[in-house]
């Protein structure tokens, strides 16, 4: 199957069931991408499909086919999206292993609502488990990052 | 004072903690190893001081870590120790994780391991003696270069500077790299540090937010096969009869081989393994453990607490007070095994050559993985080579005492002949075992007039973590595992009371067990805490004054206490209408922390609000990184005394993943207000310490506000 990853065309031979998460992983070599659950439980695994926050994990690479698919590598060459940059300047990441899937889903977040309130925060962001806890610090840097993108 | 420290080019010749055991002696600096700077040989040969740094021409500082990151932050606090005296630039630092070598072994425990929140405690003086070593030598380089005294120059942002002359560190690689090391060295008194007690942002944050960190799982090379296994049901179980036809067939499965730990299926990625393990026909001998039940070992675990046990700690005669007395406070509380469950899922990648194996994984334990390694390959530790990367959470998980996850992939690697990362799913690791055990405790508790209590008896009964482990002899003394007692055994608490004892049962279940962040004190904090606000209540007397009275002559206590009190201003606002506040405060890891949690209780459920925490961990090293450590630690804490539990019926573990093992998510933070306890004490425990107070804080809170005593966890109002 035909799968376009970050703006770049990949010619894949892989089951149409199989997860999107090990096409990228696995075949593709895109391992910012992560497993940790793989029941869409914990959030590890999120990439965009045309802009949309799905769990790669649960997704078979056969319903990516045709779609803009982005994945943390995707996002910029040098950690300079908004949201990187908040993560930085709030220093977020402890381990870092859920960081990919929490910044693509307040990525995916931020351009539903460029403002989001702390209720769209929770709502958009519970379904990334971060075991270190870095919780109170990712809803600062989604504030930070709405405020970095308008700038 | 200055410190004038001896240093040393030799390797230190310590046996691991299994053989000896004690002490080592400090303020002594390894010599380079020869796997560290193996890369460094095609070009410009770098100036290599000792172990723990490089310094190459192009100015860029390499601090190799002895320890593991693994969130907790000391990619960066180690950086800053060195830098702080190497007056280095701190643009220029890279960091990398030390190869498994005797240089790189836990000063006080003997061996290469990450835990037990020493990594700052124990490096605080090594990785600063490793700075002013190589600044010394570089200073010296600079004057004889320059035709100056050596106390003519001073050193800063990377270069060493003589009047109007400079020259940078980079500059100076060749004519250090020729110099003897100094006798000894002067680090920098605390009024001068400039990055100690500073706020550094993390230096690993740019590989974590774009997705280039490297995690076990993330390893890919050619010709790498990736295995799951099926591992039996039961633990204790042994595989009966295996049919792999169906596994055979899948795409992408290349072999089906049987390893000690179960049945492995190796293919060319992780999917197709594992609709290979889906397709296996595995039947199993249940052995010895098929009728575990909880509910059955509390009941078993009760009778025992009413038990005589193993005398752990006595004074006076509690006994005899108890049966003296009219009002007794007998309570029973209760905990339940929990999975570390990490983000990243276990792994270990392994490819053994004729004379050499090498391996690529997160750990906390490298000396006992280049052991087993090297047990199973049939090679010397010496030709082990770990690779040590990202650690996707350990929370003690990553620290086996068997090495479990590593032991597996080197039989998996073995077997199939070919290099294999073996993977974990959340399944395996919520059912693979090495779980924080159950444990019970019973306290009774007689107060004197005056309110304060005048005679404990005190029973715990649980598994400990230690014994049949390699650290059975060096750890457990007289039956007796210090980390099932941390917390009760020495709880200031318990030093106030005329008459106390404490008895300790420590029955085997078959239940794997470990370690699990903050260990003996995740029980013995919510028990003390817990029981000690009810004193305070049954005396009629405020939470935070009882303990103030309680713990008067430990200032340490006192100093946290009162600076969480006064940030949350305990005496002069009141929280919020339904909600109340609740306090518990705990040494642990040679720190002290308070916590102050406001509660309510919404549509049955508990909800946490807000937690304004104080530690007292000697000096802060990176401010930033202690408060979100307690950030950190109060999360993890919260899951586990909201929602996480392990049952266990018919011998299997009841939950799988996280639907059923629930552990706290974005919407149930709380505000946490982290404050740090002014110290200029040598740094102490900074990971684990602000997991125990957070349970018995949010019980006490529950309490104030329902008057319901909730003594067993995960904690469950009634209506």
């Amino acid at each position: 199957m035909k799968l376009r990853v970050n703006g770049s065309e990949h010619e894949v031979t892989a089951a149409a069931d199989m997860p999107l998460l090990w096409v990228l992983r696995d075949l593709i070599g895109l391992t910012g991408t992560k497993f940790g659950c793989g029941i869409a439980q914990c959030g590890a695994c999120t990439v965009h499909l045309d802009g949309a926050p799905v769990r790669s994990c649960v997704t078979p690479a056969s319903a990516a086919e045709g779609k803009a698919i982005t994945t943390i590598e995707g996002l910029s060459a040098d950690g300079s999206h908004p949201v990187q940059r908040a993560w930085t300047e709030i220093d977020v990441v402890q381990c870092g292993y859920c960081q990919s899937g929490q910044i693509m889903s307040a990525v995916a977040l931020l351009a539903a609502k460029p403002d989001p309130s702390d209720a769209d925060i929770d709502a958009a962001m519970s379904g990334n488990i971060c075991r270190c806890g870095t919780y109170q610090r990712v809803r600062a840097a989604v504030h930070k990052a709405a405020e970095l993108a308008k700038s | 004072m200055n410190a004038v420290i001896p240093t040393s080019r030799r390797d230190f010749l310590k046996q691991t903690a299994l053989a000896g055991g004690g002490l080592v002696i400090a303020f002594v600096v390894p010599a380079a190893n020869r796997f560290a700077h193996a890369q460094e040989t095609a070009a410009a040969a770098p100036f290599v001081p000792n172990a723990f740094l490089r310094i190459a021409a192009d100015d860029s500082i390499t601090v190799l870590l002895a320890h593991s990151e693994m969130g907790q932050g000391i990619w960066t606090s180690l950086p800053m120790l060195i830098a702080e005296e190497l007056d280095a630039d701190w643009s220029k630092l890279r960091v990398e994780h030390a190869p498994a070598a005797p240089a790189y072994a836990h000063a006080m425990f003997g061996m290469q391991m990450t835990g037990g929140s020493s990594t700052i405690s124990s490096e605080f003086d090594r990785y600063r003696q490793a700075g002013a070593m190589a600044r010394a030598l570089l200073v010296q380089a600079a004057a004889t270069r320059l035709g100056v005294a050596v106390t003519d120059c001073r050193t800063e942002s990377g270069k060493v500077i003589a009047g109007e002359q400079s020259l940078r560190y980079g500059e100076l690689v060749d004519d250090a790299s020729k110099l003897a090391a100094p006798a000894s060295v002067i680090l920098k008194e605390p009024k001068d540090w400039k990055l100690i007690g500073k706020s550094s942002r993390r230096l690993d944050t740019p590989e974590k937010i774009t997705g280039r960190a490297g995690f076990g799982i993330d390893v890919r090379f050619e010709g790498l096969l990736t295995a799951v296994v099926l591992r039996a049901p039961i633990f204790g179980g042994s595989v009966k009869s295996v049919d792999s036809k169906a596994a055979m067939l899948v795409p992408g499965v290349r072999r089906v081989i049987q390893v000690p730990s179960g049945v492995a299926v190796v293919a060319d990625h992780y999917w197709a393994a594992k609709l290979g393990r889906d397709a296996l026909a595995v039947e199993w001998e249940p052995g010895p453990n098929a009728g575990l039940d909880s509910e059955a070992m509390r009941l078993q675990f009760r009778e025992l607490a009413a038990s005589e046990g193993l005398q752990v700690t006595q004074a006076g005669d509690a006994p005899a007070a108890l049966s003296a007395a009219t009002a007794v406070l007998e309570a029973e509380y209760v905990v339940p095994y929990l999975a570390h469950a990490p983000m990243e899922p276990l792994n270990c990648t392994v490819k053994i050559d004729a004379d050499a194996c090498e391996i690529w994984t997160g750990t906390q334990f490298q000396t006992m993985d280049q052991m087993v390694a090297a047990q199973i390959t049939g090679l010397k530790p010496e030709q082990v080579r770990i690779n040590t990367t990202f650690l996707g959470g350990g929370f003690g998980r990553r620290a086996t005492p068997v090495s479990d996850f590593v032991t597996e992939a080197v039989h998996v690697a073995k077997e199939a002949g070919a290099p294999v990362k073996t993977v974990w799913s959340r399944e395996d690791d919520i059912r693979g075992g090495y779980y924080r055990p159950m444990y019970l405790h019973r306290a009774r508790v007689v107060l004197g007039e005056d309110g304060m209590p005048s005679a404990w008896d005190h029973s715990i009964v649980g598994q400990s973590i230690l014994a049949g482990t390699p650290f059975e002899p060096m750890m457990v003394k007289d039956g007796i595992d210090g980390t099932s007692i941390e917390g009760v055994a020495d709880s200031a608490y318990l030093k106030a009371v005329a008459n106390h004892r404490v008895q300790l049962h420590s029955p085997r279940t078959g239940i794997p067990v470990l370690w699990w962040r903050s260990v003996g004190h995740t029980h013995t904090a919510f028990v003390m805490e817990t029981l000690v606000d009810e004193l305070a209540q049954r005396a009629g007397k405020s939470p935070l004054e009882y303990r103030r009275q309680l713990l008067k002559d430990h200032p340490r206590h006192l100093a946290a206490l009162n600076l969480a009190a006064e940030k949350i201003a305990w005496d002069t606002s009141k929280p919020l209408m339904g909600r109340a506040r609740g306090i518990a405060v705990h040494e642990s890891f040679g720190s002290v922390v308070a916590e102050i949690a406001e509660v309510s209780i919404e549509r049955g459920q508990i909800r946490v609000h807000r937690v304004v925490a104080a530690i007292d961990c000697g000096v802060a090293v990176n401010p930033d990184g202690v408060v979100a450590q307690l950030e950190s630690a109060i999360a993890f804490g919260l899951g586990a005394a909201l929602y996480s539990s392990l049952s266990f019926k018919e011998g299997r573990v009841q939950e799988s993943n996280f639907h059923d093992y629930r552990v706290l998510r974005l919407s149930e933070m709380p505000l946490i207000e982290a404050h740090i306890v002014a110290s200029s004490a040598p740094p102490s425990g900074v990971g684990e310490p602000g997991t125990p107070p957070i349970a018995p804080a949010v019980a006490n809170a529950v309490a104030a506000l329902t008057g319901q005593r909730l003594r067993e966890l995960p904690l469950r109002p009634t209506a």
